[in-house]
């Protein structure tokens, strides 16, 4: 009952890499795309292409109606969602079950319950998965005064619905609190329908460490090893790796074990990914789940040799995992840097225009995922990100010249890019030396940048 | 015309949400609209302490790099 027809529900670097899996599987394949991405090189990997409307993501990528719509006048078994839009929508993963079609990802139960911070939390308890001291849902300024200075601070101000970042705010004293309530509220109930926010002790000089997880219908499920994500800025990662540099093989075994007695107690299945801090002393604790595939995903397919899409469509076909634990034995190191279009010289602020000269590096060990070609345009509708670089190489010093190497070649004209500021943060010697903080880029690694 | 300033947008974007009326006083820093640009909220503020004269904008609308978002006369 494999599956016989997808409807690629992205845009973009994603849409090309599942694209791409579905072809190496031997599944035909629909692309969707906005007024705005009929030309995008993404397009041109499908089997068939169907307009959704409007450049406007309401119009298109979150437009449900127009997707179910396309997926069933084109004969579609299936809907992969990629990351982003409404991969972590329960609501609207829900109808999609509803309809009939295979949703490529976990059940909206499991999204739903993940997608609930708290939630996640208190499941996390139940899986003796270890957390940070934080408390349950605030009620009031007042009620978030008080539990803030119970916890003691600094504290993370969080909104309870919603993920990447969005409305959380580091208070080393009480002095922001207020705008920082007010505005995770907001953002809570804008962006993802809820206002709750809750709080948690911040842990000083963390580094953001995530175990990659699949499971099947079979009970199979097992981990791909450990991603290092810790530079960041305005909770974006820009720079993943694996192994992480903090991580030794019993640190690896306790976190993945973290990992899947979590996804065990949801009955998770397809791919999904702990997130943990990991702190100066070695411990470490639940942040979060994504049930998606994610953006940094292929440091970890470079040194497993395992397709996490490809896995994804078998288990979504009710196949089996084609691999076992015993069968996950990384090999080497694996770096990646996102080029996002963004103007490091204004604060990152977005950039957009017409791509007029794009350069692929390439050369033993290099992987780039991108979604541009010379004449796509970058708007103000979607993701900033143009693409990825991935390396890989025996060890982290090889690996670290091979990413310098990838990127001088990487040339990117019409929009600014991060690529100046990736070339600097990977040859800086706190890069080098692996010594990774979550703030390492915004409280260091930039306004050295800035000054010079 | 030196106390009226221009309140631009920083990148191209389109407008999420207007926090001021036409007549309205505002400080100096005080939110005046809120873009949105490449999944990223951006609070454009007056520069001025002073009272909103014009609001040039309406949400959901598309706006370009340097479009003025409104006008402040300022106090």
């Amino acid at each position: 009952m494999s599956l016989k027809k997808v409807l690629v529900a992205n845009r973009g670097e994603i849409a090309a890499r599942v694209l791409r899996a579905c072809r190496e599987s031997g599944i035909a394949t629909v692309a969707v795309c906005s007024e705005a991405d009929r030309d995008s090189p993404y397009t041109r990997l499908a089997d068939e292409v169907r307009d959704l409307g409007g450049a406007k993501v309401t119009e298109s990528y979150l437009n449900l109606d127009r997707i179910l719509e396309v997926a069933s006048a084109t004969g579609c078994d299936a809907i992969h969602p990629g990351y982003g839009f409404f991969a972590e929508n329960a609501k609207l993963v829900r109808r999609i079950e509803e309809t009939g079609l295979t949703f490529i990802g976990p059940s909206s139960a499991s999204i739903a319950l993940m997608g609930d911070k708290l939630a996640a939390r208190r499941v996390a308890a139940d899986a003796r998965v270890p957390l940070l001291p934080g408390t349950e849902a605030v009620e009031s300024l007042d009620d978030a005064s008080r539990l803030a200075d119970k916890l003691g601070y600094p504290v993370i101000l969080k909104p309870a619905a919603g993920g990447g970042g969005i409305g959380m705010t580091i208070l080393h004293n009480p002095a922001g609190l207020e705008r920082a309530y007010t505005a995770a509220a907001r953002l809570g109930q804008a962006m993802f329908g809820s206002g709750t926010v809750y709080l948690e002790t911040f842990l000083t000089g963390g580094r953001h460490v995530e175990i990659q997880l699949l499971a099947d219908h079979h009970g199979h499920a097992l981990h791909l090893g450990e991603r290092e994500c810790s530079l960041q800025r305005r909770s974006q990662k820009l720079v993943e790796e694996t192994p992480s540099p903090a991580v030794d093989e019993p640190l690896r075994q306790e976190m993945a074990g973290a990992a899947l007695r979590l996804a065990g107690v949801i009955r998770y299945h397809n791919a999904g990914t702990i997130e943990f801090l990991l702190g100066p002393d070695g411990r470490f604790y639940f942040l979060e789940m994504n049930t998606r595939v994610q953006v940094e995903h292929p440091v970890t397919e470079m040194v497993t040799g395992i397709d996490i899409v490809r896995e994804q469509l078998r288990v979504a076909g009710g196949l089996p995992l084609s691999v076992d634990q015993r069968d996950v034995r990384p090999r080497g190191h694996a770096i990646e840097c996102r080029i996002y279009a963004e103007d490091p010289d204004r604060n990152f602020l977005p950039s957009t225009g017409r791509i007029s000269a794009f350069d692929i590096p390439s050369g033993p060990g290099v992987r780039v995922d991108a979604g541009i070609a010379p004449g796509s345009t970058v708007s103000v509708h979607y993701d900033p990100m143009l693409g990825k670089v991935i390396v890989w190489d025996h060890d982290r010093p090889h690996a670290i010249a091979r990413m310098l190497r990838a990127l001088g070649e990487l040339r990117v004209e019409g929009v600014r890019t991060t690529r100046d500021v990736l070339l600097k943060v990977i040859d800086s010697p706190e890069f080098r030396a692996g010594r990774l903080h979550t703030r390492l880029l915004e409280d260091v690694l930039v306004p050295r940048l800035k000054g010079t | 015309m030196a106390d009226r300033v221009d309140v631009v947008a920083p990148v191209p974007g389109l407008v999420a949400s207007i926090a001021v009326a036409r007549g309205a006083a505002v400080a100096a820093g005080d939110t005046v609209v809120t873009l949105q640009s490449m999944k990223m909220e951006i609070a454009v503020p007056s520069d001025r302490a002073g009272t909103v004269e014009e609001v040039l904008v309406a949400e959901g609308q598309e706006v370009e790099l340097g479009a003025v978002l409104a006008r402040v006369r300022a106090a």
